[in-house]
């Protein structure tokens, strides 16, 4: 009844302030918020990944998703490893200020349960029916998802669990999949790995926003070691994304564009990256509580607003600068023009190799086969 | 059809070889030889790196503080008249399960100093349990300590190292901490029992503690209670050698402390480019080669390769230098190397296990030192090929006008029956044989009538074997 009386509110063509503001309400279209985190890496020497995961689980609670709507999955248990010299804490800072393990945190998929194909299972929402509630994706389509993904990767994949790999087409196939099942009103994808930009390359599915902490041949570095416990903490641009978002409180009007300033070159060493270009919203106007935090249409006013009868003005009212794109097709995932003009690559010489040195001999002694071993005697 | 297979490309090829016989194998020498004195150079030699992801992207700050606990313990030691109840009282005392185990071995040969055959010792050891993990893998430190006391200091920092470790609560793999007596028999009979083996037929008393398998153990050896440098040794029983990963987290430790290491008690020169320099590490290359060629264990840490268990030795030396080092940094040492390996997910397996060392820093691999010996190989088989198949490939009807005086006779002469063969045979097994069983059987009847000492009568009897052999008339004809 109060979001009806507020739709009615701004359904009126009065530019009264209070009705600017409670324009602002209904900028995005999205209902409720969802957050998938996802470490892929084991080992006690990727601590780091697990730290940033749960750093951005733990942004993500604060600001308002519940554990119901977040989906967490880490490769391996960094709190309870007998390594570690502080039991049951994980840490984003060597001052031990902030334990992002916390007191309740809630591990979805653990272990080895954290795989390609259950993540894409995840995604798309093929999930067995024996699977608990806590480890689906129930979104539908008026959810805005986080995905944030972390572990070591490479030009075009990303390792999961040191045995298995996603590739960007997978993923980009795995949105258009959600798209199409209309499992998502928009998407922001961040993704903390070396040569991150290349996981996001391929998406064509509309509304996805991506983010990512290193360009194509680029490494995304760690942050700082601690020595009292023997490892690399956080990674560089998770750290300053945390950092970042522990200035946001859920009511916080900051927008994506902030979001791309985090950790400039000068901080990160490599240079972070972002793709907008298939987002219908300007960035501008993306609020960092439209992806981190929950939905919370409540203001407290004390002026009077009178209500119009005629609500026929909604329907004009949508933002300005949603922009007219064409879906685009499966095809267009792969840009084949770009690859068939593409230039060579200029690539260091190497002197030749086994099987080139191989072939020559093969190729001098079919010469010397076909015209004789006699010329070999004007060689000795 | 190919060119080894065609009649006239074959005769050429071997025309060549023959023609070019002592050339080629001169040449082939001076090539292997120059490679192997080219090992030493930096083209050939790169820098060592730590292959290991697990140990290498690690670090921590060590904390050992009971340097002067180490050195009380170490008196205590040096004063008892029987260590063993002592050490078991003492380890007791510090948290950890304790072990002995008594073992016994008949010597081949009496030893010089007491002529006696009978080999009898104790091995005391402390399992330290992780307190968060099940004991399925350990990590080994063992002191070797024989009579006289001379290995007391580590013996005192291994308990104090004991204590200090007792009260951390980070160790993912249990620590066994082990004195063994009689050093390499010790040793070789604490591994059998641990491994439920009998392979040199110790007498002993079976196992008692285990703490699951064993992936990595470092033997320490202090000469005093100041250490001016570490030295370390690889090679072990046989020439094999530990995983190359040891010997660089070994060099990590010493860079990062910036502690004094030597390798082959040879320090490394600061200077790259100079001939002293390379002098020195060609020396230090030669001297590992030679050590590996001896196939004696350089240290304890010798049988533990064996059974896949990398290892190395740490000797600590006092020679004087005006910097010394306490028991407090050895100790940190220690604990750095340990807290690394305890890091450790699998057996070391990513870097070389067959290399030389021209320094610490520096590694030559088997992919780099074979082809030397290749070269020198390929002098033999040129040899060979001048022998059978040069002179044999000619048929009849061919270029003779440099061939040899006598024809080849494989052609020409009929082919020997096979019963010809059976003579050579069995004398050379029977050769073989007598070498095998002879020397040991009839050693102590050889020193009972000859005036020489058992191992001399062996090695006399081999020899007087291989002189009798050259009677043979197999031998003699021809």
């Amino acid at each position: 009844a109060a979001a009806a009386l507020l739709l009615g509110c701004c359904g009126a063509a009065l530019a009264s302030g209070v009705q600017d503001q409670a324009e602002q309400f209904f900028r995005s279209g999205h209902t409720n918020n969802w957050a998938v985190l996802v470490c892929t890496s084991r080992f006690w020497f990727n601590y780091r990944h697990v730290a940033n995961t749960l750093s951005v689980y733990r942004s993500v609670k604060r600001l308002g998703i519940p554990d119901s709507h977040i989906v967490l999955m880490l490769a391996d248990d960094m709190a309870c490893n007998p390594r570690n010299p502080k039991p049951a804490t994980v840490f984003s800072h060597k001052n031990m200020e902030l334990n992002v393990y916390g007191d309740d945190v809630e591990v979805d998929y653990r272990s080895y349960e954290v795989t390609v194909e259950n993540f894409l299972r995840v995604l798309t929402g093929r999930i067995p029916p024996s699977t608990p509630r806590s480890k689906r994706l129930l979104s539908d389509d008026r959810s805005n998802i986080l995905i944030y993904m972390t572990g070591h990767g490479g030009n075009g994949f990303l390792k999961f669990q040191d045995s298995e790999e996603i590739t960007n087409v997978e993923l980009a196939d795995a949105f258009e999949q959600m798209w199409q099942k209309r499992r998502y009103n928009e998407l922001l994808f961040i993704i903390d790995t070396c040569q991150g930009a290349s996981m996001y390359e391929r998406f064509y599915s509309p509304n996805i926003m991506a983010l990512a902490s290193s360009q194509v041949g680029e490494d995304s570095l760690s942050h700082q070691p601690d020595l009292g416990i023997g490892v690399h903490l956080m990674d560089r641009y998770t750290f300053y994304v945390l950092e970042f978002l522990e200035e946001i409180h859920p009511a916080s009007q900051t927008n994506m564009n902030d979001l791309f300033q985090v950790c400039p070159k000068s901080l990160c060493v490599s240079t972070p990256g972002h793709r907008t270009d298939l987002f219908q919203r300007d960035p501008q106007n993306v609020l960092i509580t439209d992806f981190f935090g929950s939905v919370r249409k409540v203001e407290i006013t004390t002026e009077t607003i009178s209500l119009d009868r005629d609500l026929a003005g909604f329907e004009s009212k949508l933002p300005k600068d949603e922009l007219a794109t064409e879906p685009l097709k499966y095809a267009d995932q792969l840009p084949v023009a770009q690859i068939i003009h593409q230039k060579p690559k200029q690539k260091d010489w190497h002197p030749p190799g086994g099987f080139i040195l191989g072939l020559w001999a093969l190729i001098i002694m079919v010469f010397f086969k076909t015209y004789g071993i006699k010329h070999m005697k004007h060689i000795f | 059809m190919g060119l080894l297979s065609a009649p006239h490309c074959r005769r050429a090829l071997s025309r060549l070889v023959v023609r070019l016989n002592t050339p080629l194998c001169v040449l082939s020498y001076v090539a292997g030889l120059g490679w192997f004195l080219a090992m030493a150079l930096p083209p050939l030699a790169p820098r060592t790196y730590m292959s290991e992801n697990a140990m290498g992207s690690t670090m921590e700050e060590e904390q050992f503080p009971h340097g002067e606990r180490a050195l009380a313990y170490a008196r205590d030691f040096a004063a008892q008249g029987i260590p063993v109840a002592w050490l078991e009282k003492t380890m007791w005392g510090l948290g950890l399960e304790v072990y002995k185990q008594p073992f016994a071995r008949t010597l081949p040969f009496p030893d010089e100093s007491h002529e006696r055959y009978m080999v009898k010792g104790t091995n005391v050891y402390g399992i330290l349990r992780a307190p968060r993990a099940a004991s399925t893998e350990s990590l080994v430190l063992s002191v070797p300590c024989s009579e006289g006391a001379q290995n007391s200091q580590a013996v005192g920092l291994m308990l104090a190292l004991a204590g200090y470790f007792r009260g951390q609560i980070y160790w993912a793999k249990d620590i066994i901490f082990l004195v063994n007596e009689h050093d390499l028999l010790g040793m070789e009979a604490w591994l059998e029992a641990y491994h439920d083996v009998n392979i040199t037929g110790m007498q002993s008393s079976g196992t008692l503690g285990r703490a699951g398998a064993i992936q990595a153990a470092v033997a320490l050896e202090l000469s005093s209670d100041v250490v001016t440098s570490f030295d370390v040794a690889v090679e072990g029983l046989n020439g094999q050698l530990p995983n190359l990963d040891l010997v660089n987290l070994f060099h990590a430790f010493c860079q990062k402390n910036g502690l004094l290491c030597t390798i082959q008690g040879k320090l490394q020169r600061s200077d790259w480019d100079t001939l002293p320099a390379y002098a020195h590490s060609l020396q230090t290359l030669l001297l590992m080669v030679l050590k590996q060629a001896s196939g004696r264990p350089q240290g304890d840490h010798g049988l533990f390769l064996r059974y896949h268990i990398e290892a190395i030795t740490v000797r600590g030396i006092n020679s004087f230098r005006q910097y010394k080092y306490d028991m407090t940094t050895v100790g940190k040492m220690l604990e750095g190397m340990f807290r690394k390996l305890n890091n450790l997910l699998e057996r070391l397996h990513q870097s070389y296990f067959f290399y030389l060392l021209p320094s610490l820093s520096r590694f030559v691999s088997i992919g780099v030192y074979m082809p030397a010996f290749g070269f020198i190989i390929l002098v033999l088989i040129l040899k060979i090929s001048l022998q059978g198949g040069g002179r044999c490939a000619w048929g009849p009807g061919q270029d003779l006008g440099r061939a040899p005086p006598h024809r080849c006779p494989l052609p020409q002469e009929p082919r020997p029956g096979l019963l010809a063969l059976v003579p050579p045979l069995l004398v050379c097994h029977a050769a073989g044989l007598a070498l095998y069983v002879l020397p040991v059987l009839g050693q102590r009847v050889a020193a009972q009538h000859f005036p020489v000492s058992e191992a001399e009568a062996v090695v006399l009897t081999l020899i007087a074997i291989y002189v009798a052999g050259m009677a043979l008339p197999h031998n003699a004809h021809r």
